[in-house]
């Protein structure tokens, strides 16, 4: 009896503690205990604690250095449209391609959902934006990230739509209900759990993206929190300014971290409710 | 079925529960809802993919105003000075190293946390925290921990008793190993959840048939968890292979691709040749990340398709 209860009552607790406190502790508190540090202090990031705290004027020069709200400002204003704008399209797509059958919707289904491996021509992109007069402009970057994500939110929803009856529109359509009012009225309320797997998903791409944005942005007035991070971390290439870098990285992370502590069921089933069947 | 068909109960037993049929189809679901979808595709996903196929083959550059066909002189320089092959090489070793790494961590996570206590709550909440940071921002982590000087030396020779002073991030041949370990520590998190919702899909009475049957803990895991873990296990490693691929973020802030081009995988490749100004070959890297893509994609998609059908 007491052999069988060491393992849970014991022995699971504690390896599970001491793990997330050294492979997630000791990272985060390195980057936490650095921004507080005086810039010659942190040329050398350790884990000891600062001999003087620097918080607040770390904090204050890498908020201004860093640009972070109009890092913040950039960052929603392209990831908002795209996502919100995708997620439309992309269902309303999703819909009609569950729906139909026939070799033209099959077709159409594997070119839709194509880039969920395919990788982005990125540098031809740059060129198409080009001729289009829409290089390093926010509604480039919206549409890139929509042509970018558009495969995984067809991927997802398609599969989703195939298990709601079809019955279920019927009604409806008795009544006289044209196919946009079905799909608004019937289909979208359904697909609630499916669309928040992926928004989830879209939000933390475009969120952290920084390889895509530095191509499409690049040299444009708007730029993003994580590019902004790029730039602090790049503006002083021989002595590494850890102490701002993780000012910045710190403030950087608070908004997903906020919205992930008061959200933290509901995103996690929502992850998996779309990904294990 | 006839548009006139009165009820739900009465549906005729020939029609497809979740199609319908060829009439309704036109008129219920208008093709023309899938015109914006499409069309962003087709212009903003499809086209660039296309100018591929067109400007590896010139010497489009920042250093001409004009872009004329070159034939395969991009591929041929790409190839004569080694960068093609070792890029490709590098790529192909990191997202392999990702794709075990990531798995095995993020499995070995769920089955510590498996059980649904207060505390693995928690703690499972918090190796979720690396998933929501920006990649680059791990990455800047792991370069500051992984310095000659730095925390993990220190701890380590701590440890030890020596004075320890590990080129981590300074190694031609391991760092692509460690840049992989950061990558997957920031992934391990998303792996854990996928596991953990793949174990809680396993029946009950399958575990105790097996306890029942006298097998221990490591049989059970081999012989019955591990086989019906697989729909999460395709999963995982279809998303951490392709996703490292592409991988850019944490190589770019751990060592921008070195020590000696080490770790210069084909994204950041890219986002050098692009920094010169030599668009066309940036392009033709471009082109060819697409086409190992595709040439592993078929085969990773029919495999998913595969345990779909059995499951």
């Amino acid at each position: 009896m007491y052999r069988s209860q060491l393992w849970p009552r014991v022995v699971q607790p504690t390896i599970a503690v001491v793990l997330a406190a050294v492979v997630i502790g000791i990272p985060l508190w390195l980057a936490v205990i650095t921004s507080a540090k005086s810039r010659s202090e942190a040329n050398l990031p350790d884990l000891t604690l600062p001999s003087a705290w620097h918080l607040a004027d770390n904090y204050a020069q890498a908020f201004s250095q860093g640009r972070i709200l109009w890092g913040l400002f950039g960052s929603l204003l392209v990831m908002l449209p795209a996502v919100i704008g995708v997620l439309i399209f992309g269902s309303l797509a999703s819909w009609v391609l569950a729906r139909r059958s026939g070799r033209l919707t099959a077709a159409l289904y594997g070119a839709g959902i194509s880039g969920v491996v395919l990788p982005p021509a990125v540098i031809t992109i740059v060129l198409l934006l080009r001729q289009m007069g829409l290089a390093s402009t926010p509604q480039g970057m919206i549409f890139v990230y929509m042509g970018m994500y558009m495969s995984v939110v067809i991927f997802f929803i398609t599969g989703f739509v195939r298990t709601i009856p079809v019955e279920l529109e019927e009604a409806a359509r008795m009544d006289g209900a044209g196919p946009f009012m079905i799909f608004v009225r019937i289909i979208l309320p359904l697909l609630r759990p499916v669309i928040a797997t992926a928004t989830i998903l879209v939000c933390l791409y475009i969120w952290n993206d920084v390889f895509y944005s530095f191509f499409v942005l690049g040299g444009g007035a708007v730029s993003t929190l994580p590019l902004n991070l790029y730039a602090v971390a790049s503006s002083n290439l021989y002595q590494n300014n850890w102490n701002l870098i993780f000012a910045y990285v710190i403030m950087m992370s608070l908004p997903l971290l906020v919205v992930f502590v008061v959200a933290q069921r509901r995103i996690i089933s929502g992850i998996t409710g779309g990904a294990v069947k | 079925m006839s548009r006139s068909a009165p009820s739900l109960l009465e549906r005729s037993p020939d029609v497809d529960r979740r199609r319908s049929s060829p009439r309704r189809q036109a008129s219920g679901y208008p093709l023309g809802f899938l015109v914006p979808a499409f069309a962003i595709l087709g212009v903003f996903f499809f086209l660039p993919t296309l100018f591929n196929f067109v400007y590896a083959f010139t010497n489009w550059s920042a250093f001409h105003d004009d872009i004329q066909g070159v034939g395969f002189d991009n591929f041929a320089s790409l190839l004569s000075d080694g960068s093609l092959l070792a890029s490709l090489r590098i790529t192909l070793v990191y997202a392999v190293l990702v794709g075990i790494f990531q798995n095995l961590f993020g499995l070995g996570l769920a089955l510590l946390l498996e059980r649904d206590t207060r505390l693995n709550r928690a703690i499972r909440a918090v190796f979720f925290i690396p998933v929501l940071m920006s990649a680059l921002a791990v990455g800047y982590i792991f370069a500051a921990l992984l310095k000659p000087e730095g925390a993990v030396n220190g701890i380590l020779g701590a440890l030890t008793g020596t004075h320890v002073s590990i080129p981590w991030l300074g190694s031609t041949t391991w760092t692509i190993v460690v840049v992989a370990l950061v990558n997957s520590w920031k992934w391990m998190g998303l792996a854990m959840i996928i596991f953990l919702a793949g174990l809680k899909t396993i029946p009950e009475e399958v575990l105790q048939a097996a306890k029942v049957d006298g097998a221990g803990p490591w049989k059970t895991f081999t012989a019955v968890r591990l086989p019906l873990l697989a729909p999460a296990v395709t999963f995982n490693v279809a998303t951490a292979l392709l996703g490292s691929l592409n991988g850019f973020d944490t190589i770019q802030a751990t060592t921008a691709g070195g020590p000696a081009q080490k770790t210069e995988v084909l994204d950041i490749f890219i986002f050098h040749t692009f920094g010169y100004g030599l668009f066309a070959q940036a392009t033709t890297m471009s082109l060819v990340l697409f086409l190992i893509v595709t040439v592993l994609a078929f085969p990773v998609i029919g495999y998913l398709r595969k345990r779909e059908r059995v499951l």
